[in-house]
């Protein structure tokens, strides 16, 4: 049977976070969802705090260094994307749109996405649906319709209970319904592949 | 094997002192690089080709025909001639001028150039970099080849009755490498043709270089030129020298930290554990150039990039001293006692005459063969 993969992205930066805290919750539903299909799972989680300073060097030098290129294909290579970013200045932090820049545009085309984000207070909420959901849109992801935001409030009693508790539990039930319907990732794709053979390039895009 | 050195043409702030050299300093420094290499022994000398600050060699061949004027072996090279934005004819034009006056010892690499504002100023469109690439060499080939040539195309003004003069140096036009980082259409393009491949290797992972000489000798072969192995790659390499590893080091770590390309990014470190950057002693050098064979296999040229970042000239100088003292004379015995028979130099001026001129007794012989056959027959 194949096994299904899910890439767990935080972008949170103390330690522990709760965006962290946020990405694990989200796994670990959408794992049991999933494993209530039938399916074997995967969790990749990936903190991208410890990828920092190759994130940075991949921007200003054209390629990843070798620990982020494996972590980049873990991403473009899973069956299932959780997204989970502290919401800084009314957007995603810069760490992670740093992270998401490295991604090529249609690396992750037509792959199931669950977006989440943590903020200091719950009107930091909507930046889910005007930051994240678009960025993901552009890349032809398929964002699910439930994004989970968690607010400080909904933290309290230490675990996830009552509101929040139930919008993990739609969104990983949907994001399992889309990775369990779905033919499993094909991986990432050869940038260095020939599309073409010379004779056409040479008639041109008109011939 | 051929050895040399490749040059950007950047005008850079010397990081340890403040101080940028003017453009005519810069422009004799190379000048002065390029003469010193012969000096030394080195092979080639190859000048990039940029249309904007901070870059000072806009006009390639005026440069190198004022070196050939002054040097007797020194083969003359680009790295890169911008076959997208420069217009087809005045390559043709320029370099076989070149050619004359430099008595052949000229080849060219084509590059497409990857600064999208250059582009609209010559009338062009970055996103058509590939199509410009495939067309305009196409046409530039058929310059070099056929006296009269008719042609018409989707980038150019057409042609009809044009013969572009002087024509190649003995008939034979130079010879092309085509360089790229990552297209793999170029890799395709040099083996259509059964170019040479010029992988840019520097700033790159290795195994960016292994994959895309890999394709340029699969599809050389496929194209019927020879065996994989036979293809012709040049390589590009950086280094940084002085006696003592840990010297070379501490004196180039403020140039490598804040250099155009990669500064503020990487450390020292990570950057030649990732890439072909050697930064040591002459040993150290030698060392991992002859580990580049283990990824692209037996390769016919090798050019080192050694004055960017702000170094100074005289430094520059001392570099070339330890190139062609220590480095280069180790690496020619190396490298030629590994390369296999069947495997060829990289072709020159002379090598091309000398096929061409077989190939012409070839047709000669076997058209009299015809005409023997057609006598017998009656």
């Amino acid at each position: 049977m194949t096994v299904r993969t899910l890439a767990v992205v935080s972008a949170g930066l103390s330690q522990p976070s709760s965006t962290r805290l946020l990405a694990d919750q989200l796994a670990a539903a959408t794992r049991d969802e999933l494993v209530g299909h039938g399916e074997q799972v995967e969790l990749r989680p990936i903190e991208l705090r410890e990828y920092a300073h190759d994130i940075v060097n991949h921007l200003l030098t054209g390629f990843p260094a070798e620990p982020l290129r494996q972590v980049l294909e873990q991403v473009t290579g899973a069956d299932g994307l959780i997204a989970v970013t502290p919401i800084f200045n009314a957007s995603y932090s810069g760490l992670f749109k740093s992270f998401f820049d490295l991604v090529d545009a249609d690396a992750i085309g037509g792959r199931p996405v669950l977006i989440g984000a943590t903020g200091g207070t719950a009107r930091h909420s909507l930046a889910l649906e005007h930051a994240l959901r678009p960025m993901f849109t552009y890349l032809r992801a398929v964002v699910l319709p439930t994004a989970v935001f968690a607010a400080p409030e909904d933290w309290s009693g230490g675990t996830a209970q009552g509101a929040l508790r139930s919008r993990i539990d739609r969104a990983a039930g949907e994001l399992a319904g889309q990775v369990h319907r779905a033919a499993p990732a094909r991986g990432p794709a050869d940038p260095f592949a020939l599309t073409t053979d010379f004779e056409q390039l040479l008639r041109g895009p008109d011939a | 094997m051929q050895f040399g050195v490749f040059t950007v043409g950047d005008v850079t702030v010397d990081p340890t002192n403040g101080r940028e050299p003017t453009e005519g300093e810069r422009i004799k420094a190379m000048v002065t690089i390029a003469l010193k290499a012969e000096e030394v022994g080195l092979d080639v000398f190859a000048t990039g080709e940029h249309h904007n600050p901070p870059f000072v060699p806009s006009s390639p061949t005026t440069m190198l025909g004022y070196i050939a004027a002054r040097t007797e072996r020194l083969l003359l090279s680009t790295a890169t001639t911008l076959i997208t934005t420069n217009d087809p004819v005045k390559i043709a034009e320029d370099y076989a001028m070149l050619q004359h006056l430099a008595d052949g010892r000229v080849d060219l690499m084509m590059g497409r150039g990857n600064t999208g504002p250059v582009y609209p100023w010559f009338g062009q469109d970055i996103r058509n970099g590939i199509p410009l690439a495939i067309e305009n060499y196409d046409l530039l080939r058929r310059l070099w080849r056929e006296d009269v040539v008719d042609w018409k195309g989707r980038f150019r003004t057409p042609l009809q009755s044009f013969t572009s003069t002087p024509r190649p140096l003995d008939d034979v036009p130079p010879f092309v490498w085509h360089g790229s980082i990552r297209s793999p259409e170029i890799a395709e393009q040099a083996a259509y043709y059964g170019d040479g491949f010029f992988a840019n290797h520097i700033f790159w992972p290795a195994e960016h270089t292994r994959r895309m000489v890999g394709l340029y000798r699969q599809r050389f072969e496929h194209y019927g030129h020879g065996s994989a192995d036979q293809a012709i790659v040049g390589l590009g390499g950086q280094v940084f020298m002085r006696r003592n590893s840990q010297d070379a080091v501490r004196e180039f770590r403020p140039y490598f930290d804040n250099a155009p390309v990669y500064g503020h990014g990487p450390s020292l470190e990570e950057f030649t554990a990732q890439t072909p950057l050697t930064v040591g002693s002459p040993q150290e050098v030698i060392d991992k150039t002859l580990g580049f064979r283990d990824y692209v296999g037996d390769y016919q040229r090798q050019l080192f990039l050694l004055d960017h970042a702000g170094l100074p000239l005289k430094t520059v100088l001392e570099q070339l001293d330890l190139l062609g003292e220590e480095v280069v004379p180790v690496l020619r015995k190396e490298f030629e006692s590994l390369r296999p028979a069947h495997v060829p130099l990289a072709p020159t001026h002379a090598s091309l005459r000398a096929a061409a001129r077989a190939s012409a007794d070839d047709r000669a012989s076997n058209d009299d063969a015809a005409v023997t056959g057609a006598e017998a027959g009656q």
